[in-house]
């Protein structure tokens, strides 16, 4: 096989930073090359050199297609050169049609009137590549993110891409979505598409990646086929030290009942008379990580929402706290009653990502830092340090606006910002979402520091190995019944997926 | 690897508040603007720059200062009040009405006023918060019909002349005495903050500048201060009017910066998501914007039919994209968020020494339109030009 790409020697410098080091990367014709690395390592720098976002002279270094050097000025220069990248956000117009999507900027016109035959029937060709039965007059936001992303794909293959990049493709896909992606990239390899995939999740990366290229610090440290590599050994390599263990859990010093829910439904807000949590009821102890576990849609987001008093929809049955019934409807209620929520989105609820660290920390808890409404900003800047020391938060200051951080520094942002509300009960919704290998340690290491002190947590992940890894007790949740509940112990990343996936009821 | 990382941030944290001048790229530029506005001026007629000219110019940016206070919290909220311009002309006429008509005094007008406007604030801030109306429409059909109703209670007749105090409000000259001692306890009530968050910081062990820069501070703030007054005292003294002015932007600088409601209007402008998982109350601090913003404009009302000594039908009329133009200009973000009272008055200073400019020359009132309207884009395109920039 030969290299269908290579980037030699490339260096690409910010003002203060080295974010590319003389990296090396070479990809062979018709392999699946995944990319990996710590947030921050370079990846997403050396994918945009790669596809023309920064032009052709701001980095130093060679590119070469084919054994032939290229220079892309443009981004169209790259796709003309047949490289796609598709982002982890997809860049759909989700009011248009699948067609007019897949046609956009290059829409078969004459005279400025376009062809809207040809749209939809070379759609539909497309559409049978990537094997998704949508009609191509389906409004694409009515579509669910796994078939976007294949109508993203289509996209990119309808600009006759040979080299396609995927950055993040999974972060917001089911299980099911995920083979379905995978299915995909495997048929394409069989005809000769080239494809580079950058991932988190190094299971992905092993079902699926022939080699595996490693950054670190704005450096290459090596490229490995994966056949002679494992799941730990890239760690290492990623974060440059020996992990003894992914997952620091200390044993449960389970205490009394904290939270006890009893027979809780929860209504669709869309759909009237449909329920999104049906009947479910669990207790949380004390001291303990309590986990919930369940595939997309299962209704985990919508059961900690509900009970934090912030979704939509109605909710019956009995929430007891410390024993004593309570009945939140909005999130100032819950936080009075000890309740704390770190949602899985945290540009979307968690931040206002304009706001610096400080305003960002205290803005659940102001009565701390304020006396009869007027802050004392003397004492909010004490807080707010206070926080990006124990969470150890990588900043210049205080004063440093929140958008600027990255992601695994932005979680600390919005679990300090919860711990300093000091709740009984933590709920993480998808803590490590997007975060790298060594932020995640950190904040398992924050959770284990938390239950020492009596926290309760409740763990939602779709993570199958850090809720096995981390919590005491599992739930699981399917089509918004509880299906099981296992120790620790007695559980297996097989026996959950059966339980969620609707197999035998434990 | 950590420790050494938190070290590193340490330090930076310990430079980063060494630097005691803090340099804001944005304000300053803001400030050049309008002093190469004010050249410009200068150059092109001999009166611009003459104490008489400037007491005017700060007497006529009262009004539009007074309605883009009020406009920076409702945007920064993310939302806009499109209806202060004509609740300037209805308060004002009820003001009138009570005034002249009925010759109620002058303490009485001006609570029956104000209570007016907090109380239409009020309307519509609970139709926009707890209803869910886009404040665009909202504002959008009160500016129709507050305009409507000046019409109908007046039968279209400008209403005049007031009575001697109620003209005070917006023709009178504080004595040039009076001017020396405000602005010299302005000076000292200065310095008290300065020494007093000093002593804070140093009680919670910040790193405190040296005294030496802040006496310096002390020193170009009070020659500024004595130097306004100076300025005024040779014509008739400091307007009324802009007192005003002071006093409403010291009070809603204050609002915005030090209290727990103007940071999570900050907060809403934001990330109203966020905002609200955090329990902040969205709807109760949007309904309190849109009340501070009718009582600024029924304050402004007063202002402008005393100083026209009448209450006409045209009162206030386009007003409030004036005062959205300041705010723009002085840099509020229209995507909410972001934005401040100071840069706000130096917008309304702005638009205020171009229509003044542009009169003393006597240009032809079209061209101010002109002029205004591209110095408006201009202004914005020059920001987001320099912070696009910035970003790479």
């Amino acid at each position: 096989m030969t290299a269908v790409l290579e980037m030699r020697n490339i260096t690409k410098e910010f003002p203060g930073v080295k974010a590319l080091n003389d990296v090396n990367f070479i990809v062979k014709k018709g392999e699946v090359h995944a990319l990996c690395g710590e947030n921050g390592a370079g990846k997403s720098t050396l994918m945009k050199v790669l596809s023309g976002l920064y032009p052709s002279g701001t980095y130093d270094g060679q590119i070469l297609i084919n054994g032939e050097e290229k220079h892309f000025h443009r981004i169209k220069d790259a796709e003309e050169a047949g490289i796609s990248i598709i982002y982890q956000e997809l860049a759909l117009a989700k009011d248009l049609s699948v067609g007019e999507n897949l046609f956009l900027g290059k829409e078969p016109a004459r005279f400025g009137i376009i062809n809207w035959e040809k749209v939809y029937r070379e759609s539909e060709k497309w559409l049978r590549e990537v094997g998704l039965d949508v009609s191509p007059e389906q409004v694409t936001g009515t579509l669910g993110i796994g078939k976007q992303q294949q109508v993203e794909i289509a996209k990119a293959l309808s600009k006759n891409a040979s080299i396609l990049i995927l950055d993040e493709p999974t972060a917001a896909l089911t299980e099911q979505e995920v083979d379905i992606l995978l299915g995909i990239l495997r048929e394409f390899k069989k005809r000769g598409v080239t494809c580079i995939y950058i991932s988190h999740k190094l299971n992905e990366v092993f079902a699926i990646a022939d080699s595996i290229t490693v950054l670190r610090d704005g450096r290459t440290i090596g490229t490995y086929p994966a056949s002679e590599i494992n799941e730990d050994q890239v760690i290492s390599l990623m974060v440059g030290r020996e992990l003894k263990e992914r997952f620091p859990r200390i044993p449960a010093q389970p205490g009394d009942v904290v939270l006890k829910v009893k027979d809780y439904s929860v209504m669709n807000p869309d759909l009237p008379g449909k329920k999104v949590i049906d009947n479910l009821s669990f207790e949380v102890r004390k001291g303990e990580i309590f986990g919930i576990a369940g595939l997309m849609g299962a209704g985990r987001t919508e059961l900690v929402m509900s009970l934090f008093g912030s979704y939509a929809g109605e909710s019956r049955g009995s929430v007891e706290i410390d024993g004593k019934p309570v009945r939140v409807k909005n999130s100032r209620q819950a936080i009075r009653e000890g309740l704390a929520l770190v949602s899985e989105d945290r540009k979307r609820y968690g931040l206002v990502l304009g706001m610096d660290i400080k305003s960002n920390v205290t803005m659940a808890s102001m009565r701390a830092i304020s006396n009869g409404g007027v802050i004392n900003h003397n004492q909010e800047i004490a807080s707010g340090n206070e926080y990006i020391r124990s969470m150890r938060i990588k900043a210049n200051s205080v004063e440093t606006i929140v958008g600027t951080l990255s992601g695994g520094n932005q979680q600390k942002v919005v679990l300090g910002k919860w711990l300093m509300t000091n709740p009984k009960i933590l709920i993480l919704d998808e803590p490590t979402r997007g975060i790298d290998v060594g932020a995640k340690f950190e904040i398992y290491n924050i959770m284990n520091d938390l239950i020492r002190q009596g926290v309760s947590i409740i763990m939602v992940s779709s993570e199958l190995p850090e809720l096995l890894g981390m919590s005491h007790r599992i739930m699981v949740i399917s089509e918004g019944r509880k299906v099981g509940e296992f120790k620790t112990e007695e559980a297996t990343q097989e026996a959950i997926m059966t339980a969620a996936t609707g197999g035998n009821k434990k | 690897m950590n420790a050494k990382t938190e070290a590193v941030s340490a330090q930076a944290a310990g430079k980063r508040q060494m630097s005691w001048f803090k340099f804001d790229a944005r304000a300053y530029t803001m400030i050049g603007a309008l002093l190469s506005i004010w050249v410009l001026f200068s150059l092109l007629h001999e009166r611009f720059l003459t104490p008489t000219n400037l007491s005017n110019l700060f007497l006529q940016m009262s009004v539009t200062s007074i309605l883009a206070i009020g406009m920076v919290l409702v945007i920064v909220a993310g939302h806009i009040d499109l209806s202060v311009g004509s609740l300037v002309g209805l308060t004002g006429g009820i003001a009138a009405i009570l005034n002249v008509w009925y010759d109620w005094n002058t303490v009485p007008v001006i609570v029956v006023t104000v209570a007016t406007g907090a109380a239409i604030g009020f309307v519509q801030g609970w139709i926009v918060a707890y209803r869910a109306v886009p404040a665009f429409i909202v504002t959008l059909g009160g500016m129709l019909m507050f305009r409507g109703i000046l019409f109908g209670t007046t039968g279209s007749v400008t209403i005049a002349p007031l009575t001697p105090s109620m003209k005070a409000i917006g023709q009178e000259y504080v004595a040039d005495l009076v001017g020396w001692v405000l602005g010299i306890a302005a000076l000292v009530v200065a310095a008290f903050l300065v020494l007093r968050k000093r002593a804070s910081r140093m009680r919670y062990g910040f790193p405190v500048e040296p005294l030496a820069v802040g006496v310096l501070r002390m020193v170009l703030i009070g020659a500024f201060i004595l130097g306004f007054v100076y300025l005024m005292n040779s014509y008739k003294g400091i307007p009324v009017p802009f007192i005003m002015v002071v006093v409403l932007a010291l009070v809603f600088t204050f609002i915005s910066k030090n209290t727990t409601f103007g940071r999570q209007v900050y907060a809403i402008g934001g990330n109203a998501e966020a905002a609200r998982l955090s329990g902040i109350n969205i709807k109760q601090r949007v309904l309190l914007v849109f009340v501070l913003s009718g009582t600024l404009a029924s304050i402004a009302s007063l202002v402008l039919t005393a100083r026209v000594n009448a209450a006409t039908m045209s009162a206030g009329q386009n007003a409030e994209l004036d005062a959205i133009a300041a705010c723009v200009i002085g840099g509020t973000s229209l995507m909410g968020g972001a934005g401040t009272i100071v840069g706000a008055l130096i917008g309304a200073l702005v638009m205020a020494s171009l229509d003044n400019g542009m009169s003393l020359m006597n240009m032809e009132s079209f061209w101010q339109y002109i002029v205004k309207g591209a110095i408006l884009v201009l202004a914005v395109y020059v920001d987001i030009y320099s912070r696009q920039r910035k970003k790479v």
